[in-house]
């Protein structure tokens, strides 16, 4: 009891202080974790890079410390890539497929997302269930029905079919991420418009895509990163090299040959992943807020 | 206005799915009817039920350690000035901006049987080189934990925006309480983080459960078909050998595990849809 008493005033004027160490410590504690965490998550980047940048002599034997360039700096990889590999067509097919499945995705998300937004018809709200269990289905469920569909219509080892294809990954979630945006928008902005004699197109060209700008510039690019990234159709579809696009490209024909080529295939890689890394570091905050908004809103 | 997304998504999604099906029960020419053949046949393959173990495992284990990498930093970087946040995060969510095809081309060069940067430093430090991707519990090892670099950041911009939300009165309510910071997190932040935690999970375990590029890149399967995912066995039968019912059968055993994974998450939406409504 007088214990307490005693130490009562004590450490009221303590407190404050132990309270700004104790504070002082746990960030420092942070950021000695969030190092260890960023060491683990850089590493692979950093050392394609590394890589990428060493002379063939150098991976190739190992002398020195793989984690440095010792022997300069060199960019001979890249030179090699772009001139001696098919590296430059995969990178135009890429591009193609990719701006032709955002166009498609966006159109078609757009359209969907503000009918079922913001016009209640018979089996919306089935549909927009429907919507996002078909975001679920993977695509390694479906490759393999798809490699008959495709070859039917003809499509089989032309990058035009992963053009009609990618959509099934991509329109889904922007839809869905669309309808939590359009939704969002109060519900007397289209009152005033229909007042002011507009059309359902004008509604939407005017008031919805502007206001719900952020939502679009979120679903774009999650468009573009996922047709960018895709693996899984481009390998199974895809098999020559005038067709193939960036991440099976890499990934098979550039080791094609029998030494291994390191320093070349890093490049080509770091070179792959250069757009939605650019992409990303602009608009994270767009990409973050679509994302999170979408999975966490009903 | 619904037409264009109908249209693809029955054409696309539904009619392969239910096409699956069909495909599944013919012979490999695709010339007769076999009904469960192809299933059966699956069923008695010791490959088979090492794919279906490989593939609980792969899923399981990966998403444990996501789930907890991706709590762990986001608290941390929750934890640090408002101003730096935006940096970490950053920094921490390269490994998911990265083509999952092209970062695992990286670390198969990081595990390269004669040139593995990692076995430089375990020589450096005394131990023993170790054969990161041609021993089978090894190769394991190193898909699991390439998959975990490359989720991990996933929970972790889902856990942050989730903390944010979290409303402040809650926390200076408990330390007036005089609760210290591990009972605040078991006291608030965890029951108003269930939900998303639950659905990023659930979302997660399909992703893994389903992954194929970085199986299919670093081992292709082997060694002695031990790493083998649904996927990417599927994919072996159905388009490497040509057998496109049977490839179709293996793709099929995913989806009871799949839909129960969905069912979860849409109650999970709908509840918090209910919530906010």
């Amino acid at each position: 009891m007088t214990s307490i008493a005693v130490s009562v005033p004590r450490s009221s004027g303590a407190r404050p202080a132990s309270l700004k160490r104790s504070r002082r410590w746990a960030l420092i504690t942070s950021y000695v974790f969030l190092v260890i965490f960023a060491i683990f998550f850089l590493m692979p980047p950093y050392y394609m890079i590394v890589t990428s940048l060493k002379s063939d002599a150098e991976v190739a034997h190992m002398a020195t410390n793989p984690w440095i360039i010792a022997n300069g700096i060199t960019l001979d990889q890249f030179k090699l890539l772009f001139t001696q590999t098919d590296f430059l067509i995969f990178f135009k097919n890429t591009a193609i497929v990719t701006v032709a499945v955002v166009v498609i995705t966006m159109v078609v998300s757009v359209l969907a997302a503000f009918s079922l937004g913001r016009m209640r018809f018979w089996g919306s709200s089935i549909l927009a269930t429907g919507i996002f269990l078909t975001y679920l289905v993977p695509d390694t469920l479906l490759f393999i029905p798809l490699f008959q569909i495709v070859k039917a219509i003809g499509l089989l080892n032309s990058y035009w079919g992963m053009v009609l294809v990618y959509p099934t990954l991509t329109v889904p979630f922007c839809t869905w991420i669309m309808i939590g945006y359009f939704q969002s928008i109060p519900k007397e902005l289209d009152e005033a418009a229909l007042i002011d004699g507009a059309g359902h197109m004008q509604m939407l060209l005017k008031i919805f895509i502007p206001v719900a700008l952020p939502g679009i510039i979120a679903a774009t690019i999650f468009a573009f990163t996922v047709s960018w990234a895709a693996f899984v159709y481009p390998m199974a579809f895809l098999y020559s090299a005038d067709q193939q696009v960036l991440t099976v490209g890499t990934v098979t024909s550039l080791i094609r040959a029998d030494v291994y080529k390191w320093g070349m295939l890093m490049a080509g890689a770091l070179v792959a992943a250069a757009p939605p890394l650019v992409i990303y570091a602009f608009l994270m905050d767009y990409y973050i807020a679509g994302l999170t908004s979408g999975a966490t809103k009903g | 206005m619904c037409l264009p997304l109908i249209a693809i998504i029955f054409s696309l999604v539904i009619y392969p799915a239910f096409y699956s099906i069909y495909l599944s029960m013919l012979n490999k020419a695709q010339t007769r009817f076999v009904g469960l053949g192809n299933f059966s046949f699956l069923l008695s393959r010791d490959v088979f039920w090492m794919v279906v173990w490989q593939s609980a495992i792969f899923a399981l284990s990966a998403v444990f350690f996501k789930a907890v990498i991706g709590l762990i930093t986001a608290h941390l970087i929750n934890n640090l000035p408002a101003k730096g946040q935006r940096k970490w995060r950053g920094m921490l969510l390269v490994p998911w901006v990265i083509p999952l095809a092209l970062s695992s081309l990286g670390w198969w060069w990081l595990f390269d049987p004669t040139h593995s940067a990692f076995n430089w430093i375990l020589k450096g430090l005394g131990f023993n080189e170790i054969a990161w991707l041609s021993d089978p519990y090894w190769a394991r090892f190193s898909v699991i934990l390439v998959n975990v670099w490359y989720g991990a950041p996933f929970f972790l911009i889902m856990y942050l925006a989730a903390l944010k939300s979290v409303p402040e009165q809650l926390y200076e309510a408990a330390a007036i309480d005089g609760a210290n910071a591990w009972q605040k997190f078991i006291h608030i932040t965890l029951p108003m983080m269930r939900n998303i935690i639950a659905i990023t999970v659930l979302f997660s375990l399909i992703v893994t459960f389903a992954n194929f590029d970085i199986v299919q890149i670093m081992t292709a399967g082997g060694p002695r078909n031990m790493t083998h995912v649904f996927a990417t066995y599927s994919f072996l039968l159905g388009i490497r050998s040509g057998d496109l019912p049977l490839g179709a059968a293996t793709s099929l055993f995913m989806f009871p595990i799949l839909a129960i994974a969905a069912i979860f998450i849409l109650r999970g939406v709908r509840k918090r849809g209910r919530d906010i409504a």
